[in-house]
Order: C-alpha cells, then structure tokens, then sequence
C-alpha cells in the first residue's frame, strides 16, 4: 500500500493549497461546418460544438468524483472563426459569435474560445472582417474569448494590425464601460500564438490539430508556495529542485485526468499544458511563490530572475511527468487574477515596466491588467507592440490583455469578479508614441528567424 | 478497482468502526489500514475494493463525506491511481 505520509501530503495538497486540475479544454475543429449560407453555418457550427463537447461537463463531474480532484474549468476551444466564417459581414460574426454564446451557455462550460485571427504577415477578407467586429461580439456576449495573432518570430509583426488592436481594445472597452470595460478581459493579442493552449481568453483549436482533443491545464501555485515555505532558507540548487518535485506531482495529476477525459470522452488527448495559473483567492498566488523565495514585495529587484528561476524549474520537473506538453507551460502573472500580484501593484512596488522585464523569462505577457480610460488608442498598441517584440525576438509566446477602463483613472480599481479578479488602474507614461505605431506596414522578422 | 478512504481530524472514539461499517453496508472490501496519530490530531488511510459499488461510488464517496462532518473529522474517497501518479514513477 501507499506511504501514509504520500497520501496525506495529496490531500493536503487540495485541501489547504488549492490544488486542483484548473481546466479541461475540448478542442473542435469547425471546418466541416463552412458554409456560404449564413443560417445553415450558424445551424451546424451549434450542432458540431453540441454534439462533440455533449458529455464534456459530466465527464469532468464523474472525473472530480472519482479522483476527489476539483476540476475549476470546463472550456471549449474551437478552430479560428475567421476561417470559418471567411465570407461574412461583421454583423454576421456577430451572429456567430451568439451562437458560440449559446452553445457554451447549453453545454455548461464557462468560456468558448477561437473567436480568432491569425494575421501575423497580413489579413484574409474574414479576418479583417472579424477583427472590426470584436468589439460588437465581445459586449454582446458573456462567454465567448477572442485571441488575435499579430506576430511570429518567422514572420515578424503586422504593425497595421497592432494599431488597430489598440483601436479595438478602445471601442470594446466602451462598449462594456457598465462593466468596468469587461470586453477587453476577453480579448488577447499574440505573438507566437500556440494552436493547443488550454487556458482562456486565448485558447484556440489550431488548424494543425485533430477534429476534436482534450487539453487539459494543471494548475498549483498554493502547493508552490507551501514547498518553498517549507524548504526554508536553502540555496538556488535545492530551490529549483523542491519547485521541480513539486511540478512533477502537480503534472502527474493533469496527465491522469487528461488521459482518463480522452478515454471516457472517446476523443484523443492533446496536451498537458504545465502553467501554474493563479486566482483571486488566498493562497492561489504566483507572486507569493516569489515572495516565499525571499522577495519582500513582488516587482522590487530580483523579481525577474525569481520568476526566471520558478518557471524553468516548473517546466524541468513538469515535462518528465507528461507524455505531451503543450500550450503555454509556464507562470501565468495576470494582476486582476492573484491577490499578491493585485497587493505590489497596490503599493506601487509592482510597475508596468517590471512586469514586462518579467514576461521575457515567463510564460505569457502582459496579463489582466488596467490602464486610465483615457489612454489613446496609439498608446496601448505602443504597449502591445512593446511586449510581442519580447516574443518575436526571444522566439516565445507573449501576449497583451489591456483594459483601459472607461471612465477610471490612477487611484481607481475595476472589478471583473469571479476568476478575473480586481485591479488597480496603472499608470502609463503619458508621452505619446502614434507617430511611431501610425507608420504602418510590417517589423520584419529577426535574423534568427532564418533557420533553414 | 480500489480507492482509498483518508479520516483526518481530531482523534474520535468509534471513528474507524464507523467508516467499516459504511464500507461493509456498501460492499466495498477492506484491504489495507494504516493509521498515524500526531498529538490530537489523527488521520487513518484505508485501501478499499470498491468493484461492488459499481456505480454507486458517487453517491458511497458523498455520505462518507457527510459522515464525516456529522463527526467532526474531514473523510474523503478517492480512486487510488490520483496518489499512484503523484507518489509513484
């Protein structure tokens, strides 16, 4: 029989720390479901999503019960609306994009994402076309995520695009201004973007992959974080090994549940995405992983190499516990979404220009964050164009979720509630860069890039 | 198939007959019990044969569960591979 003391150490590990199995994401392919008729693409892009992810929520129920595990999040993810959709006018995406509301709403998941563009060296009629109606489908539905990839190392960035981004992250966030601006919590801006990400708002099913996977992300920053309380004042080595250990328990865990959805669920599993995803809620906190190494406040100097650090030893110690790792696999350091990271804002210790020193060394970029409503349109594509060139040089995912809170200002907070938290507003350099981001045309692509 | 039932919480008198009777009442078979007490604090792990349930674990996982916080300790009912994947390679 097992250890006792193993036994226990699991159950402590969702009882106290939060470990849980942050979410189980089906991934749809819709290509079968193109059409030129508007209705009959609404019809059977609803009946795909339906009939595929029917027994999504039960599963992951039956899973919870049987493994006493929590799984936080069921989700869906489906192939980029604006292939599917290619010949639509915006009002029609709109319309597609309630159905995708719809469905996510009758199926029980809480976000339904692939409401995408991939427009890194120019844009497709249907992508331009989604991309003007973003906004529109963002204030008009609850659960539906909208990703767009403006950049990748090979092919270097569409600055049109990033401009217009800023333009669109205005307009949603005026058009959800009763909601503290809420669209733009549902709107990414990518580089590099991975066809297999499990986590939200950009999870995306890629073309690349098959009819319909399971992806499944872990999660346990709490369980981090009583480790490296525990380990004391040890040095760097015995460090990167107590976060290794961890993340391989941790991981062992997502793969168990991944390969047990896929085989209940008749369907073939993807990825175990390594991310440690942080919420709201006590001791679910990324950034008092860092404070646990020794930080007295998250952002003061050492934050970027302790984040370095954590996320290297997360992915050494997750990937010998996966058959395939995938998606983002790293530290998620969203601000609405972890009470520590909210706390350094707070006290001014955290300030966006360390935050963007910490997303070139972890998993995914400028995260849940709120600026003044007033800020221009130019400025915030200036912050997207800054944090997708971290991405496009160093050859990894970053990615931009701004919310420029209508109405708000520095000294305010948003409230978004549940899992997207709170924030305090930030502030921003108040020097303008549209000269620079209204020039047009494309950043070629790093020498690097040139592999072949 | 088998489970494991883990009991933590203050030290009871009655506790593991309490559990083993549920256990014997739904079928599920007693392989293994290791138990530990730390000052007041006891916590029990018991390997179970749960074929018997069939489908019923559900429902065997949630009165158990319930059991427990009639009598103040916390009683949880997993499938035994969750701590084979954590603890064994």
């Amino acid at each position: 029989m097992l250890n006792i003391q193993d036994i226990l150490e699991t159950i402590r590990m969702i009882r106290e720390e939060n470990l849980d199995i942050r979410t189980v994401t089906m991934g749809i392919s819709l290509f079968d479901c193109i059409s030129d008729d508007p209705d009959r693409l609404e019809k059977k892009v609803y009946d795909k999503i339906m009939t595929s992810a029917r027994n999504l929520v039960r599963v992951c129920e039956d899973l919870e019960n049987t493994y006493g595990i929590p799984i936080v999040n069921k989700r869906v993810s489906v192939t980029p609306i604006s292939y599917i959709g290619s010949g639509l006018s915006p009002e029609g995406f709109v319309r597609l994009a309630r159905v995708l509301d719809r469905a996510a709403c009758d199926l029980g998941v809480n976000f339904i994402g692939g409401y995408s563009a991939h427009v890194q060296k120019g844009a497709i009629r249907g992508a331009s076309t989604l991309i003007e109606s973003i906004p529109y489908a963002m204030a008009e539905t609850e659960r539906v995520c909208s990703s767009i990839n403006v950049a990748t190392t090979k092919a270097g960035i569409n600055m049109d695009a990033v401009r217009r981004m800023g333009e669109i992250i205005k307009e949603a966030a005026y058009l959800t201004r009763d909601r503290d601006s809420i669209g733009c919590a549902k709107i990414v801006v990518f580089a590099n973007i991975p066809e297999d990400n499990p986590f939200m708002a950009g999870a995306v099913h890629g073309i690349g992959e098959p009819d319909t996977v399971i992806n499944v992300g872990v999660s346990g920053p709490g369980v981090v974080a009583a480790a490296i309380k525990e380990a004391g004042d040890c040095d760097f080595s015995v460090l990167a090994e107590t976060i290794k250990r961890i993340a391989f328990k941790i991981t062992r865990v997502g793969q168990l549940i991944a390969s047990e959805a896929a085989n209940r669920l008749g369907v073939p599993y993807g990825i175990v995405d390594l991310s440690l995803a942080p919420t709201p809620a006590a001791g679910d906190s990324v950034a008092e992983i860092l404070e646990n190494m020794g930080l007295e406040v998250t952002g003061t100097h050492g934050t970027t190499a302790a984040l370095a650090l954590l996320n290297d030893a997360v992915k050494k110690g997750g990937v010998m516990a996966s058959n395939h790792v995938g998606g983002l696999s790293g530290a998620f350091i969203p601000v609405s979404e972890d009470r520590g990271m909210i706390s350094a804002v707070d006290r001014g210790i955290l300030t966006l220009e360390k935050l963007e020193a910490m997303t070139a060394v972890c998993s995914v970029g400028l995260d849940m964050f709120a600026v003044p409503g007033d800020t221009d349109a130019s400025t915030i594509s200036g912050i997207i164009a800054d944090e997708i060139s971290i991405g496009v040089v160093n050859n990894k995912t970053t990615a931009v979720r701004v919310i420029p809170v209508y109405g708000k200002n520095v000294g305010d907070y948003c409230e978004f509630g549940g899992l997207l938290g709170y924030a305090p507003i930030m502030k921003l350099k108040g020097e303008s860069c549209a000269r620079f981001i209204n020039r047009g045309g494309r950043i070629p692509a790093p020498i690097h890039s040139l592999k072949n | 198939m088998k489970a494991i039932i883990t009991v933590t919480g203050k030290d009871k008198v009655g506790i593991i007959s309490l559990v083993s009777t549920e256990c014997a009442k739904n079928g599920a078979n007693i392989i293994d019990i290791s138990q530990t007490v730390m000052k007041e604090f006891f916590a029990m792990t018991m390997l179970v044969e749960i074929d018997g349930l069939a489908d019923r674990f559900a429902s065997f996982a949630s009165d158990m569960q319930k059991m427990g916080i009639e009598n103040g300790v916390d009683i949880r009912v997993m499938h035994e591979d969750i701590f084979n994947s954590m603890h064994r390679i």
